[in-house]
């Protein structure tokens, strides 16, 4: 709504949002979709290419390139041990 | 940042990745289990080699065969006695059993109580599937009245077992449940059972695509995470008799936990032993 | 714990089931699994006063399925582990048992046998149990069996098979039966630095050498090392077919070796583990094989058929499995017939049928009572006349 300012956590310009890095390992994907249904912040989809048993693996949406927070949830729920983020040095700070 | 595509992971340090990929169904709850239980070794400052892993028959009893553990694979609902004497023969490990519900309350029902009176200090970890998997989804001891099964194709009319109702009743230290989507809460509770002396449950609500989302409409393994997503309550403090699993009736949730957590000496056969002379 | 708590020396007027329980004392068991069944609750009773007072573990478990599985878990974690028990139990610990020889898990089953089949006659004598403890669980498998005929042999059996089953890593039966059970009589236990105790084959590779596999045999005697829980060897024991590293590996190759492997380890080696004791065979033209309690009464009738005249001799087995097939094809060029009188309808008789082309005759009833000298005499008699 025009004209209302919302108000903002204080320390809010030294929080730094963690960035992740997706790493994954096509092969041992069953394609379950857990991940990709699973991810809070909706930064996989399957990809066009299949593993050599006819999975699609998951791979980053474009687009969401900087969107992984690395909060491991889709590292600890997959079923195949397929997939992993760890957290990015972040340079650039917050907007 | 686009996807960099590796071949190894880090909780490998905790599998036998000669043994990867696992035979589990696309979307098995195990998986996730196994990745919990996996965290919670190296999170419990145990080192690797005092955990032992020991399981009986059926799909999940093959986990300890893709743990980097000393792992056993026995027979059909005899795992629990073959890891209390692990346990009281070794009493520096760290012993878990990781079966599934008709492996452990089925054919195995009988020890599973007499473990927890005894209150033998092992873990038991519980996939709950509802159903015997590895056979081809017949009905487990676990199965929801009127779910079905190819041995109960017009529904099943056996009232199944409360698991943490009964593990409590038994006299576990440690009862808890969740399902293989809360697996942070998963892994915390097995990282709590592990620091526990005594007789721990972990009853693990778990999809079966094959073996029970298909005959009971549910669909593929995904689907079935949706539905633990949307009907799980977390209540530690539930009234265990109400912890049944009712599929029909949308109107009850599915109740998690952590909800027995107490203090008991653990079975030592040599106490009376040591309490001599007192 | 001190090996004179242990090991009690001296001379004891002794039941047999306290002898087998001095034996697994003497042997130094550190776990016992068991549950009470009548004949045999008596080696449970006196262990469970004996072994809490020397620091080992007593368990009474909830049924014989759970102690047999306890036992091969107490195993690999480097325990000698030992259960007593009769008929019904031991059917029960089939499925373990078949474990034991699977994983290659050295353990110790005592069965003091009743009347049978099914709960039969618990308080009273039988030798019935012969073919389920060679072939009651299922597949193939070798395992030693050793048929004590006094109380003293209660105890030298049950450390000999502590011996045994540690040696070629697999289950031994002490296939006493009732009569000798509840049998009182003397035993003499020599001094603890006198009980033979055979060690098991360890690993000569460090935990983490990635070229060790544990379930590879590696020597002639085709018994591989043996690995205990926690020593950090990290190794998988599988109920399944599984590959030399312990992998399971369910396909017909893997099988056949791993099965082979485990029934040639003991087939192969039976010159080193059968025992027996021979009576007035060398110039028998009529040989009787007997074991357990029936051996006593088999020696009474022999002796006085002797004093007859007849020339008989007896074939004591020490172990009953494996069967001494040799001597008997040897016996065969010499004696004219075999006579084998049992507790049962024909179990051994059958085994020793297997063997010979000569006549078997065998002296048999169903059990509840010992097998008397005189119908072994009356057919040994016979049989001297007809041959």
């Amino acid at each position: 709504m025009a004209g209302v300012s919302v108000r903002q956590p204080l320390d809010r310009k030294a929080v730094r949002i963690p960035r992740g890095q997706l790493y994954i390992i096509p092969e041992r994907c069953k394609g379950c979709r857990f991940c990709i249904d699973f991810c809070p912040r909706d930064v996989l989809v399957e990809t066009t290419e299949m593993n050599a048993k006819g999975y699609h693996y998951p791979v980053v949406a474009e687009g969401k390139e900087d969107e992984c927070i690395a909060c491991q949830f889709c590292s600890i729920l997959c079923p195949e041990f397929a997939i992993y983020t760890e957290e990015t040095v972040e340079e650039e700070s917050v907007e | 940042m686009p996807e960099i595509l590796v071949e190894a992971h880090p909780i490998d340090a905790v599998f036998r990745t000669d043994r990867l990929p696992h035979i589990f169904c696309p979307g098995c709850g195990i998986g996730p289990t196994m990745h919990a239980y996996a965290q919670a070794i190296l999170e419990s400052g145990i080192p690797k080699d005092q955990h032992a892993c020991v399981s009986g028959i059926g799909c999940t009893a093959r986990v300890p065969g893709y743990m980097d553990v000393d792992s056993y694979h026995t027979t059909h609902g005899r795992s629990i006695p073959f890891a209390l004497a692990i346990a009281l023969v070794k009493p520096e490990m760290e012993v878990t059993v990781f079966s599934g519900d008709g492996d452990l309350f089925g054919i195995g029902g009988n020890h599973f109580i007499h473990a927890a009176r005894r209150n033998v200090d092992i873990n038991v970890i519980c996939i709950n599937n509802f159903n015997y998997g590895m056979t081809g989804g017949q009905a487990g001891p676990t199965l929801p009245l009127g779910a079905k099964a190819t041995t109960a194709p017009y529904g099943n009319t056996e009232p199944p077992f409360n698991l943490p109702y009964l593990a409590a009743a038994c006299g576990a230290v440690f009862v808890a449940r969740w399902t293989a989507l809360h697996v942070r809460q998963l892994k915390d509770a097995i990282l709590r059972a592990m620091q526990k002396k005594g007789f721990t449950f972990i009853e693990v609500l778990s999809p079966c695509p094959v073996g029970f989302g298909s005959p009971n409409d549910i669909g593929d393994a995904i689907e079935e995470v949706w539905l633990y997503r949307e009907r799980c309550v977390v209540n530690h403090d539930a009234y265990l008799p109400d912890l049944e699993i009712d599929l029909r009736r949308k109107d009850v949730p599915f109740v998690m936990g952590n909800f027995v957590d107490i203090d008991k000496a653990p079975f030592d056969p040599l106490a009376m032993m040591k309490n001599k002379g007192e | 714990m001190s090996d004179q708590e242990r090991v009690l020396t001296g001379s004891h007027f002794l039941l047999g089931d306290h002898a087998c329980a001095e034996g697994a004392m003497a042997a130094g068991c550190d776990l016992f699994a068991g549950y009470p069944i009548t004949p045999s609750t008596e080696t449970a009773e006196r262990l469970a006063l004996r072994m809490p007072a020397v620091g080992a573990i007593f368990l009474q478990m909830e049924d014989e399925l759970a102690s047999m599985s306890a036992l091969v878990g107490a195993s690999l974690a480097g325990a000698r582990a030992m259960s007593a028990t009769s008929g019904p139990g031991f059917a029960l610990m089939m499925e373990n048992i078949g474990m034991a020889a699977m994983m290659e898990a050295p353990c110790v089953v005592v069965n003091i046998q009743r009347g049978a089949p099914s709960t039969g006659l618990p308080t009273l004598v039988g030798q019935s149990d012969m073919m389920q403890c060679k072939w009651g669980s299922h597949g193939d498998y070798e395992i030693v069996a050793y048929s004590p005929s006094s109380p003293q042999e209660c105890f030298d059996h049950v450390i000999k098979a502590f011996n045994t089953a540690d040696r070629w890593r697999i289950p031994v039966f002490v296939m006493a039966d009732e009569l000798i059970g509840h049998m009182t009589e003397r035993v003499v236990i020599p001094p603890a630095d006198q009980i033979p105790r055979v060690e098991r084959k360890r690993p000569r590779h460090k935990p983490g050498d990635p070229s060790f596999l544990h379930c590879l045999a590696e020597d002639e005697d085709l018994v591989p090392p043996i690995v205990h829980a926690g020593e950090g060897y990290r190794v998988n024991f599988d109920s399944l077919t599984h590959d030399e590293k312990g992998y399971p590996a369910t396909f017909p190759d893997p099988h056949d070796r791993l099965v082979r492997r485990l029934v040639n380890k003991i087939r192969l080696h039976t010159d080193q583990i059968m025992e027996y004791e021979e009576i007035f065979l060398d110039d028998a033209e009529l040989a009787v094989i007997a074991y357990g309690s029936t051996a006593r009464s088999a020696r009474r009738a022999v002796n006085e058929a002797r004093k007859d005249g007849i020339r008989v001799g007896l074939l004591r087995l020490i172990t009953v499995w494996p069967f001494p097939e040799n001597k008997v094809r040897e016996l065969s060029k010499q004696v004219k017939a075999f006579v084998v009188p049992e507790v049962n309808l024909g179990q051994m008789s059958r085994e020793t049928e297997r063997f010979t082309s000569l006549p078997v005759i065998g002296v048999n009833h169903a059990g509840g009572v010992m097998m008397a000298p005189d119908p072994i005499f009356d057919t040994i008699r016979e049989v001297a006349k007809n041959a």
